[in-house]
């Protein structure tokens, strides 16, 4: 599985489809990017006049590309053969450093902790475009493969 | 090992997941992880690992699909362990 192909797997859209490329991935590591748009939906609300990224945003970014790209090409010998697999987030644990702006780019960096009987936990970074920490912590998450038969 | 050598030491590993105190408090061999604790699944596997950690064995797909209930789980650890 190649890395444009892993993002044709992700179960998002927008407005919620915080993924726009894969940098890197291995067995053990993934780098993938984001650039936040002025127009997200979220920008209206948080905070009022003063558009900041929310954290749980920022948490939701790191999981789409640091545990389900991540997943998606771990579990790429099953997704050949099943269907998409129902995917959740089990646990989250995350501090935050610095704020993102609209229009700023991100990359996330995850490594993998452990990974098994389809539990994948990580330790994830996101950085921005000086090399700076924005936040980092652990993401956990379980995916259930179904067969296509089972999927009416 | 038995059985109340094992359950005090499956009791510590499993508290921080149950959901269902209740339960956990009259916990006995016949306590189901899922009906009674109302553990999830992502959680059960943390408590296979956990398990792993503790006893230092290693548990597979079969182990965890048998693993529904106290006595299950002392039953596998017991046969990895005479191993």
């Amino acid at each position: 599985m190649n890395k444009s192909q892993i993002i044709t797997y992700l179960p998002y859209q927008k407005p919620f489809l915080f993924v726009d490329g894969i940098d890197s991935v291995s067995e053990n590591e993934i780098t993938g990017h984001y650039t936040f748009k002025t127009n997200e939906f979220f920008y209206q609300g948080h905070f009022k006049n003063n558009p900041v990224t929310p954290g749980v945003i920022l948490t939701e970014c790191m999981a789409q590309i640091g545990l389900v790209c991540f997943g998606i090409y771990l579990l790429k010998e099953e997704l050949n053969n099943f269907s998409s697999p129902k995917i959740a987030l089990t646990s989250h644990q995350m501090d935050f450093y610095l704020p993102v702006l609209p229009n700023e780019k991100v990359t996330v960096i995850s490594e993998k902790d452990v990974f098994r009987f389809n539990k994948l936990k990580c330790k994830v970074r996101m950085m921005n475009e000086k090399g700076e920490l924005i936040c980092r912590g652990f993401i956990s998450g379980m995916a259930q493969i179904l067969a296509k038969a089972e999927i009416s | 090992m038995t059985k109340d050598e094992l359950i005090p030491k499956l009791k510590t590993i499993i508290a921080p997941y149950i959901q269902d105190e209740e339960a956990f408090k009259n916990l006995t061999e016949e306590t189901d992880f899922v009906n009674d604790l109302k553990i999830n699944s992502a959680n059960l596997v943390d408590i296979i690992l956990d398990i792993e950690d503790e006893f230092d064995i290693r548990l597979e797909n079969e182990d965890m699909e048998k693993m529904l209930d106290v006595k299950s789980a002392m039953d596998i650890i017991n046969a990895k362990l005479e191993r």
